[in-house]
């Protein structure tokens, strides 16, 4: 076989086999770690009391909506330039745990706009912006989707994905703009310095113990995927095998 | 244009993670045609595609030597595929101009000669969606003739074509091959002249 | 220059001759404008506040709706086969087709915006901004649909995927669009700073579409 063989992936199957046990564990542990200090070492606020701990979800949640969508535009560069067979297993596993962690964010702002404003939606520009990329992650799945053939909707997906990477700084600009136009400013600012510690290190903890969560989650989709292609081209192979035998009977 | 030759090494073709085919090696030197044959699915029409630029090949090299280095064979070939890219909407004469012009390298082209070698000499006026489909099919035969290029890529060049269309892409044909061109064609039926066979089979 | 200018011709011919693009566009975007009335109420000062909004969302729209078949009809007929061998770039072929698309639709929707504009009530000034804002941002709107339309080639039914893939893409053009348009109408803000950035939004699209529309047809016929 010499076109169509499997090295890049097969190393990585078994790579991944062995990281991906000590990667749950890992992610389960920094979670429990920062849940802890989310629930019981920070802080009340004392304007917005406990309501101010759907932070600890929402900020890392928001934080891997942005990163999954880079990973995804990264991995379309190795698609189109590359041709790596595996930049796209990666691109097209990152997109549905992306929406997740978008979805969460936007959920989690709802959630939390609900006291502070008394709406469970506001046309704040952060999360009008998660909107946005929400939408544009449906987008991307909704393409993949369309594509009876996953290498073909390959490279087509990619060149959205980098579209939209190009756009997404200029929607967030525009967006920015929109809202100082009508809107106060917003009260999702998280300015460096002003966070006290004791805020802050759960906050890390917990974006770390959500990146482990997502590093595992992508890998495990990433398998999935690879595994989903041989099936595929063993059911190629069989179809053809049965044209064969057809034309020789 | 005689010292055209255009080769093939090694190529593969993969397409929805199956191997359409692989390894494939053939020659078309100038003034000889090669028939590609083999069993419906067997990669006839993606090879044709592949030479044609439109589908890249997994592994492998295609060359026309003779041919200009700095464009593509895509861009010195003629390829009539299983659709007559015809717009209903313009007249016979409108399509092939459009096209004689937009594929052609600035020559102001020859529409009535084409149209006459197909035999749509008298329609050149009617909108082309009067057209029936061995005629859209003439038309389509008429874009090849009406620009030069020395390779052409022929899929099922014969269907819907009448006796006294086939008869006139043979000669189209001969005349071409006279001139030192190259086709490639891919045909279940049999050709009134000389070829050199290619027969894709499905691998074990 | 022959392929491009043919490719032109071509196009601008069959948009008259089929009437299908610039006058279903237009036709669908005054059904637009009829309803709102229906869905707001008949308040002529309500309706001359909103119109701006209006306009620009009915633009917005019907030039979409237009661009879904932009290189479809060619991709069914085995025209863009033989457009990806010929010796012009891809790139300047999707070029020539925006330029078509743009004076067949987006040209003719602005014209239009005025007209019905005027049944919204709306006062001469904001009539004149919206055809100033329209004229800067439907080039863009027409970019980007493009590539929309080159995205979905290779699919059968690629309509309302199209429009869901493009049109997170159009929110720049529209705010700019609608706060220069309201800037010229009411201030307080200078109207030159989002006009400007709105000529730059299209421009950015000129430049961004023709690329990755010629990338994703080329992937999406292989």
């Amino acid at each position: 076989m010499g076109v169509f063989d499997f090295a890049n992936p097969t190393r990585f199957m078994n790579f991944s086999a062995r990281v991906l046990p000590w990667l749950w564990g890992l992610a389960a542990l920094v979670l429990a770690v920062g849940l802890y200090m989310a629930f019981f070492t920070a802080p009340q606020d004392y304007q917005q009391g406990n309501t101010v701990r759907i932070m600890f979800i929402h900020v890392p949640a928001a934080w891997l909506a942005m990163f999954a969508y880079a990973l995804i535009a990264t991995s379309s560069i190795g698609t189109l330039v590359w041709r790596h067979p595996l930049a796209d297993v990666s691109a097209r596993a990152a997109a549905p745990i992306g929406a997740a962690f978008t979805f969460l964010a936007l959920v989690t702002g709802s959630l939390w706009g609900k006291p502070m404003w008394g709406t469970w939606w506001e046309w704040d520009a952060r999360l009008t912006s998660v909107l946005i990329l929400f939408l544009m992650y449906l987008g991307l799945i909704a393409l993949w989707r369309a594509f009876d053939d996953p290498g073909r909707g390959a490279r087509i997906v990619a060149v959205l994905a980098l579209v939209g990477a190009v756009n997404l700084p200029i929607i967030k600009f525009s967006v920015d703009w929109w809202n100082t136009l009508h809107q106060p400013a917003s009260v999702f600012r998280f300015d460096g310095p002003t966070i006290h510690p004791t805020i802050l290190w759960p906050l890390l903890v917990m974006a770390l113990g959500a990146t482990l969560l997502f590093v595992a989650l992508h890998i495990a989709a990433m398998r999935n995927e690879v595994l989903r292609r041989r099936l595929r081209s063993m059911q190629a192979r069989a179809a053809r095998s049965t044209i064969a035998a057809r034309a020789v009977a | 244009m005689s010292t055209f030759q255009l080769r093939g090494d090694g190529l593969a073709c993969v397409r929805g993670g199956r191997v359409v085919f692989e390894e494939l090696g053939f020659e078309v030197p100038g003034g000889t045609a090669l028939a590609l044959r083999g069993a419906n699915g067997v990669g006839k029409s993606s090879l044709l595609r592949l030479i044609a630029g439109l589908v890249r090949p997994t592994a492998g090299q295609l060359t026309l030597e003779g041919g200009d280095p700095e464009l593509p064979i895509g861009e010195q070939a003629h390829y009539l595929g299983h659709l007559d890219a015809i717009k209903p909407a313009l007249s016979v004469a409108e399509n092939l101009d459009f096209w004689a012009r937009f594929l052609g390298t600035g020559e102001p082209p020859h529409i009535d000669a084409a149209l006459d070698a197909v035999g749509l000499g008298i329609l050149a006026g009617l909108p082309a969606r009067t057209l029936s489909a061995g005629q859209r099919r003439r038309l389509a035969l008429a874009r090849v003739v009406a620009v030069k290029r020395p390779l052409w890529l022929l899929d099922e060049p014969t269907s819907a074509l009448d006796s006294d269309g086939q008869a006139r892409l043979f000669e189209l044909i001969a005349n071409h091959l006279a001139g030192g061109g190259m086709i490639v064609i891919a045909t279940h039926t049999d050709l009134p002249l000389a070829t050199r066979t290619l027969r894709l089979e499905v691998a074990a | 220059m022959t392929a491009f200018n043919a490719l032109m011709a071509r196009e601008l011919r069959l948009a008259i001759r089929l009437g299908g693009g610039a006058m279903m566009a237009v036709i669908f975007f005054l059904t637009v404008v009829t309803l709102i009335p229906f869905a707001v109420g008949p308040d002529l000062n309500l309706l001359a506040r909103i119109g701006p909004a209006l306009l620009w969302i009915g633009v917005l729209l019907s030039n979409l709706l237009a661009l879904d078949r932009m290189f479809q009809a060619d991709q069914e007929d085995g025209s863009l086969d033989l457009m990806l061998m010929a010796p012009l770039p891809m790139e300047l072929s999707v070029v020539a087709k925006v330029i078509a698309s743009w004076l067949t639709t987006g040209l003719p929707l602005t014209l239009s915006a005025p007209l019905f504009g005027m049944m919204l009530n709306m006062p001469p000034e904001a009539l004149g901004a919206v055809v100033l804002t329209l004229l800067a941002g439907t080039p863009g709107l027409t970019c980007v649909g493009a590539i929309g339309a080159a995205l979905t080639v290779a699919l059968r039914r690629g309509g309302l995927l199209m429009a869901i893939l493009v049109m997170p893409l159009m929110i720049p053009i529209l705010i700019f669009g609608i706060s220069a348009t309201g800037a010229a109408i009411t201030g307080p803000t200078p109207f030159m700073t989002p006009f400007l950035v709105l000529l730059g939004l299209s421009l950015g699209a000129f430049v961004l579409a023709p690329v990755a529309a010629a990338a994703a047809i080329r992937f999406g016929l292989e």
